[in-house]
C-alpha cells in the first residue's frame, strides 16, 4: 500500500465514526493540554520567583571589609588579620572595572532624627545617587540623592516611608529641616515603602550622603560596597575584576570579601525547575490514561470492523498492510489530539496570564515538545496491540460476521 | 496426465477438520478436484455440506489440514500468508452475498480498492475505474456511497471490484442470495458476461435454476463431491 492511500484510507475510518474519533482526540487533547498547563504554572512560578529577586537586584555584587564571611572567633584572624578599611576611594576605583555597571558606597550607623519636637533614634545610611538604581528602589516622592562628588555633599537627606509617617504624620515633609545628630539636613525624598532587604528595613533608613556620613560618625570606613554587574553572565567576571582591583589596592592582600546573590538564585531555580519537572510528570499520567484510551477504542473499532478487515484480506491485503491501516489510524487520531491539547494548553496558559497579569505563566519548550512527544508514543503503543489483533484476524471468520 | 496442460485448480487429498469442542467435524474429506481454465462451475449442496469450505480453501482464506492445492500448476498450500495474500491480489476475485462494500467508501472508492492495496499508481487505477464504471453501468453512481445505492448496483460495484484486478477467477458465494429475482438474473448475466471472455467462474449457489445455468455442477454432500457433471476438464474457450 502506498503511504498517501494509506495515510487517506486511515482518515476516511477514523472520521467514518465521528464520536468514537472525537471522544479519542479529546482524551489525548486533554492530557497534553494538562502537561502544557502545568507545566505553565510550574515554569511560571519560577520565573515570578526569579523576576522579584532580581527587582531586589539579582546582578548584586557586595564587597564587605574582612577576609571571612563567618561570624564567630577565629584565633588566627584576631592575631594577624588586621583589615584595612574600604574606603571611598576603594569604591570609586571600582567603577573602572569593566563588567560593573554601577557601585554605590554604603557607610551605616545610628544617629538621633529630630524635627517638630520629635525625636526618634535611626539608623542613617550614607551612600551616593547610585544606590537607588543598584538596589530597584523607588521613590515615592521628590528625588533622592543627588549625583555628584562623592567626598562632598550637599545636606541633603532622603527618608524611609516609616520614618517619614513617624515624624510627619500627615504634615507634608518635602523641602522640611530635620536635624540627624549634631547636623541640619534638608529632606529631598521620600521612598516608596519596600520592605526587608540585605537585613535592613529600608523604611526605617534615613539617606544622606556617603561624606557627610561618615563625617558625622568620624570615620573614613565603608560597611559595604555595593555592586550591580553588567547582566547575569557579568557577575562571575564582576566579582573576580573587584576581588583584583581591591586586592591591587591593599597592597596585594585578599582582606575583603566578595558575595553575590546569585548563588542563592541559583539554588531556587533549581529548585523550582524540579518542581517544574514533577508537575510534567504528573501531568504525564493523562497522557498514558490517554493511551489506555486509545487502546480500548481501537480494539472496539476492531471488533466492530472484523468483516471489513475480512474483506480487505480476501482482497489480497497483507496481514503487514492491516496492522499498518490500524496503527496509521491511532497515530493520526492522537497526534490530532495532541495539537488540539497544544492550542488548548496554550490558550489556557493565556487565560491564566489574562487573569494574573504578574504571573509569566508561559509553558517552557521542552516540556510542550515532551508532551507532544509522548502523546503521539502512547498513542501508537496502545495501537499496537489493536493492530496485530486486526491483522490476525481469520478471514473466513471475519467475513462471516455482518 | 503429464501431457496435458496442468488445470487452473488441482486440489488433491484435501482435508479440512474442524474441532467443535471434543468433537471433530470433517467439513472436506478426501477431496479430489480438477477445474480448467475459462470454467464455469455450480457447487451446490445442503448447508454443512462443505461448499463454503471448499469456495475458502479455493480462495486461500483457509488452509486444508492434509493434502495439495495447485492453482495454476503451483502448489500455493506451502505459500507464506504474506505470498497468499498476493496471489488473491492478483488472480482471485471475490463476491459475496452480502456484498462486502465498504459502507463509508464511495462506489469508484470501493471498486479501487483492491488495486489501492496491491499499491498500484493512482493514474493507472483512475482509467480502470472509469472503464469499470462504464462497463457495469455505473457512471451515475461513482460518488455514491454504499447505502444509497440499489442491491442490484452494490453487486455490481462488487463484481467491478472483484475484476478490476483481471484475475484468473471468479468465486461467487450466492451472489443473488440477497437480491429479487430480476436484479438477480443481471447480475448473473455480467458474471457470464466475464465467463464467455475467458475468466473461471465458480458460483455456490442454493439456487437450483442458478446452478443449472452453469456448464458443470459439482454436487457436494458430507464433505465430498457426490455428483459431477462434468469428470474431465472441459476446453478452455480463449
Amino acid at each position: 500500500m502506498r503511504s498517501a492511500d494509506l495515510i487517506r484510507f486511515a482518515r476516511d475510518a477514523a472520521t467514518g465514526n465521528p464520536l468514537r474519533a472525537s471522544l479519542l482526540v479529546l482524551a489525548m487533547a486533554i492530557g497534553v493540554a494538562a502537561v502544557v498547563v502545568l507545566t505553565a504554572l510550574g515554569d511560571g512560578a519560577r520565573r515570578y520567583v526569579m523576576n522579584e529577586f532580581s527587582s531586589l537586584g539579582s546582578n548584586l555584587v557586595i564587597v564587605l571589609p574582612g577576609r571571612s564571611q563567618t561570624g564567630g572567633f577565629n584565633p588566627g584572624n584576631a592575631i594577624t588579620n588586621t583589615p584595612r578599611d574600604l574606603t571611598i576611594d576603594d569604591a570609586q576605583a571600582l567603577q573602572r572595572a569593566s563588567a560593573v555597571a554601577r557601585v554605590a558606597p554604603l557607610a551605616v550607623g545610628t544617629s538621633e532624627i529630630s524635627a517638630g519636637g520629635k525625636l526618634r533614634e535611626v539608623m542613617v545610611a550614607g551612600t551616593t545617587a547610585q544606590y537607588l538604581e543598584v538596589r530597584y528602589m523607588a521613590m515615592a516622592q521628590g528625588r533622592f540623592l543627588a549625583h555628584g562628588d562623592w567626598r562632598r555633599g550637599a545636606s541633603e537627606a532622603v527618608i524611609g516611608a516609616k520614618v517619614r509617617e513617624e515624624i510627619f504624620g500627615n504634615a507634608p515633609s518635602l523641602g522640611q529641616l530635620v536635624r540627624i545628630g549634631d547636623r541640619r539636613f534638608r529632606i529631598v525624598g521620600v521612598l516608596a515603602a519596600s520592605g526587608q532587604g540585605l537585613g535592613m528595613n529600608t523604611d526605617e533608613l534615613v539617606f544622606v550622603p556617603v561624606s557627610l556620613a561618615q563625617a558625622m560618625f568620624n570615620s573614613n570606613t565603608l560597611f559595604r560596597i555595593l555592586i550591580e554587574a553588567n547582566g547575569r553572565d557579568a557577575i562571575e567576571a564582576a566579582k573576580a575584576q573587584v576581588t583584583d582591583i581591591i586586592k591591587l589596592r591593599h597592597e596585594g592582600e585578599q582582606d575583603v570579601t566578595v558575595i553575590t546573590q546569585d548563588a542563592v538564585l541559583a539554588t531556587f531555580d533549581r529548585l523550582l525547575g524540579a518542581l517544574t519537572l514533577g508537575v510534567a510528570g504528573i501531568a504525564a499520567i493523562s497522557l498514558a490514561v490517554a493511551g489506555i484510551l486509545v487502546m480500548n477504542v481501537m480494539l472496539v473499532s476492531v471488533t466492530q470492523r472484523t468483516a471489513e478487515i475480512g474483506l480487505l484480506k480476501a482482497l489480497g491485503a497483507t496481514g503487514g498492510s492491516i496492522r499498518q491501516v490500524f496503527l496509521t489510524e491511532a497515530a493520526m487520531l492522537s497526534l490530532a489530539g495532541a495539537l488540539v491539547g497544544f492550542v488548548l494548553g496554550h490558550l489556557g496558559a493565556a487565560v491564566i496570564r489574562h487573569l494574573y497579569p504578574t504571573f509569566p505563566a508561559y509553558p517552557p519548550d521542552w516540556a510542550v515538545l515532551a508532551g507532544l512527544a509522548t502523546a503521539l508514543v502512547t498513542g501508537i503503543l496502545f495501537g499496537v496491540l489493536p493492530a496485530r489483533r486486526a491483522a490476525r484476524l481469520d478471514p473466513v471468520q471475519a467475513l462471516a460476521k455482518r | 496426465m503429464n501431457s496435458m496442460p496442468p488445470p487452473l485448480i488441482e486440489l488433491t487429498g484435501i482435508e479440512r477438520v474442524f474441532h467443535l469442542g471434543d468433537s471433530e467435524v470433517h467439513a472436506l474429506r478426501q477431496l479430489d478436484l480438477r477445474i480448467g481454465a475459462g470454467e464455469y462451475v455450480a457447487v451446490m449442496g445442503p448447508s454443512g455440506s462443505g461448499k463454503s469450505t471448499l469456495l475458502n480453501l479455493l480462495g486461500l482464506l483457509d488452509r486444508p489440514n492434509a493434502g495439495t492445492y495447485r492453482l495454476e500448476g503451483r502448489d500455493v498450500t506451502t505459500l507464506t500468508p504474506d505470498e497468499q495474500a498476493r496471489v488473491r491480489s492478483q488472480r482471485i476475485g471475490f463476491v459475496f452475498q452480502s456484498f462486502h462494500l465498504v459502507p463509508r467508501l464511495t462506489a469508484a472508492e470501493n471498486i479501487a480498492l483492491p488495486m489501492m492495496l496491491s499499491g498500484l499508481a493512482p493514474a493507472q487505477r483512475a482509467t480502470r475505474v472509469a472503464q469499470a464504471l462504464k462497463d457495469y453501468g455505473l457512471e451515475n453512481r461513482a460518488d455514491h456511497r454504499p447505502d444509497e445505492l440499489s442491491g442490484g448496483q452494490r453487486q455490481r460495484v462488487a463484481i467491478a471490484r472483484a475484476t478490476i484486478m483481471q484475475p484468473a477467477v471468479i468465486l461467487a458465494d450466492e451472489p443473488t442470495g440477497n437480491l429479487d429475482r430480476t436484479t438477480g438474473d443481471e447480475v448473473v448475466r455480467l458474471l457470464e458476461a466475464l465467463n464467455a471472455q475467458g475468466v473461471t467462474l465458480i458460483v455456490v449457489t442454493h439456487d437450483a435454476s442458478l446452478g443449472a445455468r452453469a456448464r458443470r455442477q459439482l454436487l457436494m454432500e458430507d464433505g465430498a463431491v457426490r455428483h459431477d457433471t462434468a469428470p474431465q476438464p472441459c476446453e478452455a474457450p480463449t
